[in-house]
Parts: C-alpha cells; sequence; structure tokens
C-alpha cells in the first residue's frame, strides 16, 4: 500500500504460495503487518489461515515467496529461527507437555539456555509477567491440572518470555469461555499498548470486531478481501468469507415433544482427579427436543456426557433411554440403543489420525450392512459409502483415502458429525459441536441438530454459546459446579439471566427442576 | 533451490516394496565394509554365502529350515506390535510351546495315534498363548509394562527347559546328552523336502489369514483402530482390554507354533541348543516386512538365507558364522532410516517457482 510506503511494514509476506497434495493451501498470499497493530485473519475452514501462519513461524516453509521483517529479507527455517526474530507463534492445538510444569513448559527448547537453568529466575519472570498482564498462573502447576484456558495462559507466558513482538495467536478463543475471551482481548489490548503486534484467527465476527485493527479474509488459499474493522460489520465479513449471504437464523418446526427418550436421575460421578464432577444430576430429554446445556466450560459438561455414553462411571443415580434403564452399560450397548455422541475433543477421541476419511466415516457403521457382511469387512463399500458422506456433508478432503489428520480442523469436525448423525437412532449427544467451525460450517451443524430434531429425535446439546443455545434448543438447562441449577424454554429466555446461572450467583440454586 | 521432506498422505506403496530392498542394500555395502577392514573379500564372502543358503537343493531346504520358526514368529511379532503392544518374548512363548509339546509327546501316551499331532500342535500353540497372556493380563488389568515383562518371562521360559532336559525329562539312554527321549513317530511332523517340515504350509496358511484378518474383517478394523487411538477405540465402542487380551493370546499361540516346529519337526525332541534366538530376529522380521503379514514369510526367508550362508562361512571362509546375524542387525538401521521414505517424499522447493510467482504478483 502507498500509504505506508515510506516505513517499511513490520512484517511483509509477498506471493506466499504452500501446497500440499492435492491442495494449493496459500496461494500467493500476501499479507502486511505494521508495529502496534492487530491483524485478524478470517475465513472458512481450510481456507489456508494455519497454514500461513506456519509458515510465518518457521513450522513450514513455502514454495516460493518472501517474508521480510522490518524491510529486510528474513529466512524463517525453524520455530528457533522465527523466535530469534521476535515471532510467537499459540498454535490451535496446544504444543504443551502434560507431564511438566509450567515453568518447564516455559523454557522448554528455548535456544541458549544453559545446562542448568536457573528455575528460580524463571519462575519469578513468569510470575512477573502473570502480574503485568494480568493472567497470573502458578509456575509450579502441572499442565495436567490446568484447564484449557489455563494451559492457554501458559502458551502466551511462554511467548511473552521469549519477548515475542509478533503474537500470532491460531483460533485462540474456540477453546475459552466469554469472561476468559475478554480477559484475552484485555491481554492483547495491553500488548499492543506496548507496542507489540498480534495475528489473531478466528471464526467470530465480533471478536474480530473487538480485537483487530484490520481484518484479512482468506479463501481457498487467496485474499478475497483486506479491511479496517472501522469500515465492516459482521454481517459483511460473513458474506465475504463464505462468499454468499449467511442466515443466522434457522427454520425450525413447531416443538412438539414426544416421550422422554433420555433421563437421568441424581446421578454422580467424578471426574479424572476423583473429584466431584456431577452432584446429583437430574436431567430429561423428549423426542423431537433439543435441550441445550449452557454453563461455563469445566462444570461438569465433559462428565455429563460421558456417563450418558457409557465412558464414565455413573457413581450413583441412573441413567434409562427410553425407559431402558443403561446406568453403567458399556458404551457399545449404548451405541446400540441408539446413542450418538459428538464429543469434546474430536483430535484425540473423535477421530483417528492417522486413519482415512473412509475408514474415519465408518467407525460405527461398519458393525453391520451393507459396510460389513457377518464378520467380513467390504472395504469397497467402505469408499461408496464415504462418497456419499463426503458429499452429503461438503467434507473437503483430496480424496477419501487421505489421512484425517491432513484435513483442517473444521473439516475433521464435519467428517465426525457425518458419522455421528448418520448412525444416530434415537438421541444425539453433541457436545460443542461448532467449536471451531467457520459460520458456513456451523450454520450447517445446526441445520443439522434441528434436523435432527425434527426428525424425532432427541438432542442434548453442549454449548459456551448463548446465541447458539437461543437460536437452536428448545429448552435451556444450565449447569453450575456438576448441578442443573435451572432450566426454562428457549423461546423468551433471558440471556441476562441464564449468565447469572451460569456465574452460580443467582438464588435459585438451590431451586428443585419440576 | 532446497530439498525438503513431507509427510505422504497415504503410505507410498512403491517406498513399501523398495525400501527393505534398499534397507538390504545398506546392509550389504556396511557388512562388506566391516569385512574388508578384517582383511575377508567381501565379493567372496558374500558368494560363498549365498551358495550356503541357495546352491543347492539341500541347501535351499535348510534355508527353508531356519525361515520357518522366523515366519511364525514374525508374524507373531507382527500382530502384536500392530497393536503397539511390545511383545519381546515371542523366545519364551516359542520355548514354552516346544515344552508343553514335547510333554505331549512323550508323557500323553493314553492318546490314540492319529490325534497325537494335532493335539500336540494345539497344546504347543495353547502354551505359547499362555505366555503371551500373562503380560497381556498384566497390562491390560494393571496396566503393567508388556516390553518388561515379555522379555524376562523368555529366561523363565528357557531355563524351564534347561531344567527339565537336564533333570526329569533327560533321556536315561542318552548318555548325559542334555536332551529328552526322541518322540515317538506318531508325534513327527511330517516332512516335505530335507529337513523342512510341514511347519512351512502351516506359516504360509496362517500369513494368509492374518493378511485376511486385518485386512478384511470387523475384527481387523477394530484391531487397527485400537492400535491407532485406544481411547478412539472405546469411544467407538470397542472393547479395548478385550480385543488386545484376545490378540495377544493369538500372537503368543503363533509363536507358540514356531515352537512345536522345532521339536516334532527337526530336533524330534526337546534338547540344549534349541532355542537360536528366532525369536528375537523375529523382531527384525516384523519391522522389515512392515508388519505387513504377506511380507513376512519372504523377509523370513531372507533372514533364514543369513543364518544358513553364515554357517556356510564359517566353513569355507574361516569366518565367525555370526556375520550372517550381523548383517541381520545392519538391516535394521538402514530400515529405520528408510521409513522416512514411506512416511515422507522429498520435495524440491526451488527458485524458479519463486521467480514465477514474483512475474505473477507483479
Ligand atoms: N500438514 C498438512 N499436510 C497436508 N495437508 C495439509 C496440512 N496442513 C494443512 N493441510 C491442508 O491445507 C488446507 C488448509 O489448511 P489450514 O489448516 O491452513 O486451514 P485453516 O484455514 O486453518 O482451517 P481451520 O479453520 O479449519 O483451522 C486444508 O485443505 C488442509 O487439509
Ligand atoms: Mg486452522
Amino acid at each position: 500500500m502507498e500509504t505506508t510506503a515510506n516505513a517499511a511494514p513490520l512484517v511483509e509476506m509477498r506471493g506466499i504460495c504452500k501446497s500440499f497434495p492435492g491442495v494449493k493451501a496459500s496461494d500467493g498470499v500476501d499479507l502486511r503487518l505494521e508495529r502496534g497493530e492487530v491483524l485478524a485473519l478470517l475465513g472458512e475452514n481450510g481456507a489456508g489461515k494455519s497454514t500461513l501462519m506456519n509458515i510465518l513461524s518457521g513450522l513450514y516453509r513455502q514454495d516460493s515467496g518472501d517474508v521480510y521483517l522490518r524491510g529486510e529479507r528474513a529466512d524463517i527455517r525453524s520455530p528457533r529461527d522465527a523466535a530469534a526474530l521476535g515471532i510467537g507463534m499459540v498454535h490451535q492445538n496446544f504444543m504443551l507437555v502434560d507431564t511438566m510444569t509450567v515453568a518447564e513448559n516455559v523454557i522448554l527448547g528455548m535456544a541458549g539456555l544453559p545446562f542448568v537453568p536457573d528455575m528460580a529466575a524463571v519462575k519469578r519472570s513468569i510470575v512477573e509477567l502473570g502480574e503485568r498482564y494480568n493472567m497470573a498462573v502458578d509456575p509450579d502447576a502441572y499442565i495436567w491440572q490446568l484447564s484449557v484456558g489455563e494451559q492457554q495462559r501458559v502458551e502466551i507466558l511462554k511467548q511473552l518470555y521469549r519477548k515475542a513482538e509478533i503474537l500470532v495467536l491460531d483460533e485462540p478463543t474456540a477453546v475459552l469461555t466469554p469472561q476468559e475471551s475478554q480477559e484475552l482481548n484485555s491481554v492483547v489490548k495491553r500488548m499492543q499498548a506496548e507496542g507489540k503486534s498480534a495475528v489473531f484467527i478466528t471464526h467470530k465476527m465480533d471478536e474480530v470486531m473487538a480485537f483487530a485493527d484490520r481484518v484479512m479474509v482468506l479463501r481457498r488459499g487467496k485474499v478475497v478481501a483486506e479491511k479496517t474493522t472501522r469500515d465492516t460489520d459482521p454481517k459483511d465479513l460473513a458474506r465475504l468469507m463464505v462468499g454468499r449471504e449467511v442466515l443466522f437464523d434457522i427454520d425450525k418446526g413447531p416443538f412438539e415433544p414426544g416421550a422422554v427418550v433420555l433421563e437421568l436421575k441424581d446421578v454422580c460421578a467424578d471426574d479424572e482427579r476423583g473429584l466431584p464432577a456431577l452432584r446429583e444430576l437430574s436431567l430429561t430429554v423428549r423426542a423431537g427436543e433439543i435441550v441445550g446445556i449452557a454453563g461455563v466450560a469445566g462444570n461438569g459438561q465433559r462428565e455429563l456426557s460421558e456417563v450418558i455414553t457409557g465412558l464414565r462411571p455413573a457413581k450413583s443415580g441412573g441413567v434409562s433411554i427410553n425407559c431402558v434403564d443403561l446406568t453403567n452399560r458399556t458404551p457399545l450397548e449404548i451405541i446400540k440403543s441408539g446413542v450418538s455422541h459428538i464429543p469434546s475433543d474430536r483430535i484425540a477421541v473423535g477421530a483417528v489420525g492417522d486413519m482415512s476419511v473412509a475408514s474415519n466415516l465408518a467407525m460405527k457403521d461398519y458393525r453391520s450392512a451393507p459396510i460389513s457382511k457377518g464378520a467380513l469387512l467390504l472395504p469397497r463399500r467402505i469408499l461408496e459409502f464415504a462418497r456419499k458422506m463426503i458429499g452429503l456433508f461438503n467434507i473437503a478432503t483430496p480424496s477419501p483415502e487421505t489421512r484425517v489428520k491432513f484435513l483442517s480442523g473444521g473439516n475433521i469436525q464435519k467428517t465426525i458429525l457425518a458419522r455421528e448423525i448418520e448412525s444416530c437412532g434415537c438421541l444425539l449427544v453433541a457436545v460443542y459441536p461448532s467449536r471451531g467451525l467457520d459460520i458456513g460450517a456451523t450454520e450447517a451443524v445446526r441445520k443439522e441438530l434441528v434436523a435432527q430434531r425434527d426428525a424425532g429425535k432427541a438432542v442434548l446439546l453442549v454449548s459456551e454459546d448463548i446465541d447458539e443455545l437461543l437460536t437452536v434448543a428448545d429448552t435451556i438447562a444450565v449447569m453450575y459446579d456438576g448441578r442443573v441449577v435451572g432450566s426454562m424454554p428457549a423461546a423468551g429466555a433471558d440471556p441476562e439471566e441464564i449468565g447469572l446461572l451460569m456465574a452460580g450467583v443467582a438464588p435459585s440454586t438451590e431451586e428443585e427442576r419440576s | 533451490m532446497s530439498l525438503v521432506f513431507e509427510k505422504r498422505k497415504s503410505v507410498s506403496r512403491t517406498a513399501i516394496v523398495v525400501v527393505p530392498i534398499v534397507s538390504f542394500m545398506a546392509s550389504l555395502l556396511l557388512t562388506g565394509a566391516l569385512l574388508a577392514i578384517f582383511g575377508a573379500d567381501p565379493m567372496a564372502t558374500y558368494a560363498s554365502m549365498a551358495k550356503g543358503a541357495f546352491g543347492s537343493w539341500r541347501a535351499f531346504t535348510e534355508t527353508l529350515v531356519k525361515a520357518i520358526p522366523l515366519m511364525l514368529t514374525g508374524l507373531g511379532v507382527a500382530l502384536a506390535f500392530k497393536l503397539r503392544f511390545w511383545n519381546i518374548g515371542a523366545e519364551g512363548q516359542l520355548t514354552l510351546a516346544s515344552i508343553a509339546a514335547t510333554w505331549v509327546a512323550l508323557y500323553w501316551n493314553w492318546l490314540p495315534g492319529p490325534l497325537v499331532l494335532p493335539v500336540l500342535v494345539l497344546v504347543g500353540c495353547a502354551a505359547g498363548a499362555l505366555w503371551a497372556g500373562v503380560p497381556a493380563l498384566l497390562k491390560t488389568r494393571l496396566n503393567v509394562d508388556e516390553t518388561l515383562v515379555t522379555l524376562m518371562l523368555n529366561y523363565v521360559a528357557l531355563l524351564l527347559a534347561e531344567f527339565l532336559y537336564y533333570g526329569p525329562w533327560r533321556d536315561p539312554k542318552g548318555f548325559g546328552f542334555p536332551g529328552t527321549m526322541v518322540f515317538p513317530k506318531e508325534a513327527w511332523f511330517p516332512r516335505i523336502a530335507g529337513r523342512a517340515h510341514i511347519g512351512l504350509y502351516f506359516a504360509i496358511a496362517v500369513a494368509l489369514i492374518l493378511w485376511f484378518v486385518l485386512n478384511r474383517t470387523r475384527w481387523g478394523f477394530e484391531l487397527k483402530v485400537i492400535g491407532n487411538s485406544p481411547k478412539a477405540a472405546r469411544y467407538q465402542g470397542i472393547a479395548v482390554e478385550r480385543n488386545i487380551m484376545l490378540a495377544i493370546l493369538l500372537s503368543g499361540a503363533i509363536c507358540g507354533l514356531a515352537g512345536v516346529g522345532e521339536v516334532a519337526g527337526i530336533s524330534r525332541r526337546l534338547q540344549q541348543g534349541m532355542a537360536l534366538g528366532y525369536g528375537f530376529t523375529a523382531i527384525i522380521v516384523a519391522w522389515m516386512a512392515q508388519l505387513n503379514p504377506l511380507a513376512v514369510p519372504f523377509v523370513a526367508l531372507l533372514m533364514g538365507a543369513l543364518l544358513v550362508g553364515g554357517d556356510q562361512v564359517q566353513m569355507t571362509m574361516g569366518l565367525p558364522s555370526s556375520i550372517g546375524t550381523l548383517m541381520q542387525g545392519m538391516i535394521l538401521f538402514p530400515m529405520l532410516a528408510g521409513s522416512l521414505f514411506t512416511e515422507y517424499r522429498i520435495k524440491r522447493i526451488g527458485a524458479q517457482a519463486v521467480r514465477e510467482s514474483e512475474t505473477g504478483a507483479a
């Protein structure tokens, strides 16, 4: 741009191309970032956002094109090179070592570390940085003891400790609660005030507006628009991103609930650490009804879904499906009774990264015809089935034989969704199903959930997004500290009240659910 | 211009074939260099080895004799490794099975003649399964590391065998020779050619069946999911522990079959010097075959040839027979390096591409 020609921008990427077998993930991208600026990258799943930033942070190497820093050509060959140039990235999937402490993770892999690092000094700096940016973490805590939000703080502290001037955040808020993303915003603002810059990848329009000065929209590896946030609005961005108008409302049939499908009675269960996660929780979901579970992550939602699907034992209480008691039955028995599950951890649980898209799609239906015949598996049928599903759910993959781990985050989720919806008999348990999905895909997921409901199935939807719950659900139940602390029809529900219940401050905590 | 490694989207089929071959060649070169350092003529040595292994019908049948147990243990180990269960106890499973087979052959006199062989095979396999089942049970129930347990059980089985052929089972008419009596004829494996016995048919059948089970059945699919991600398998409703248990019992039974073949087909008694480390070489066989059951017999044949060829150079060239074993080990290194090429491919990223994009952007 001519206006900035007098001073070289902090970062300039020119004509970046990068292909993977079967896709051009970056196709001649130009990017500019000024000192003290926050740039948002927006784009559908698989548009090439992560790829572009992985190139900047030295994880991938571009096929062609150049990167300039402060006007000088930079040859970034590894994350270490990038760190030396002041570039630090927080990845979409965190890269922390679970069994090590915060302080150890912060210095892990740093260049020029003395043989015996002065851990006391490291810990002191972590505490100082934590105070300066208002995001305290205990440097002696082990990563596995931290919540996702805290882990992200560690990732950011790690970069600040390395004196990153340019911070790349790849979908940082996808895993955060609204409060946590507020806090993140203030951290970014503080960095900005100190003259640091950031690139921020997200699928949420309002965050683009809140965090960024400028926004760049990618589609299929190309830049399709570049705007200052002042000159745009969420609707406009959504249209630029998908290339068509996006409907934020969803057509729903009339709410005509049928018989009770899922019933939980006074269920208690523990989490991994042996602490109570569910405390005498009761809940019912009827056929043709979507019950939305609202709540701040970590209040027992994941455990709830696991108890229903047989992955976690209930210590007391009962779970029944279609009036059949299925408390503490095997996951297989529960699957066979018609329950589908979209798990919250899609990389480690929902999909098998090293197996093909086709195998992953068939991972529930392989048990029966037409994919198998008795004990035999029919590989050609798997492919046929996969092609059908890929078309039906618009999964972007080079081929059905591609290993799932090479798909973009959004397309991995679509693969899981396709499989679970296809095999759903009477109840679909969906945990954060639209997390990390672009708005087009989010729209598709929500429509699909509603379609299942309209087809007479019961849906339990766990979400942190109140707007999602208000548009999709029929009934909203709020979870706090392992209990349902309130429930209400979604029509006419007051977001304020839900927010208060989620925070655990409402007086109705002791209230009995009728 | 520079070269970069790029992870392949699907494992290359050509690389799967080419890599073991190239690894073998590299092993020839490395061992050749060693031979030259020690003043032996590498070409002459290799020629002598090849002659020793394949030079005559008799030589070939001897190669088969070594290849049969390697095929079977290689298959057993490959199955376990597919599940990321590091069974390095094939040697022990083989040994315990040979003890069990000996017990049937010598002491189950009440068995009618025609039943001896089938029962002997079954009991042998069961013993192998038992020996693999112990670490599998410890792993699935108590999460005890299987590597250590399978390794230790090797020595338990080997020492038990030693105790038996030196002690209670020693042939009283054997002039102190450490070994049992010769089996009665009903307990002999029919031989095909030379000393090569019907264990070969078993091995080939097991290879085919195993390939089919792993690739064409629901159970095989489940094992694949478990091997890749036990967490995901559990979520899919697959009984992880039970299936690991079953597969490892099967793995042990296949290794056990190798032991049965050794006593019933070759020595026709339990005796000293039976355990030649087949169970350990099996690990190399499994890796080199890239855990593909159909490749195992061929790799095992090659490894058998190295053993027989090694014996040959000892006789003809006065070199230690361990050259064969040395070469087996040498294959593993290029093999591990070579797996880089089955999983990754080399991509050139050139100055030309840069120029093109620059003109394109201008
Ligand atoms: N390591 C890889 N190997 C092969 N293909 C890859 C690899 N990484 C990304 N891709 C492909 O490149 C394309 C762009 O992926 P990328 O991860 O950059 O998308 P994204 O914009 O970050 O999407 P999302 O919003 O879903 O995270 C996708 O089609 C993806 O399948
Ligand atoms: Mg991404």
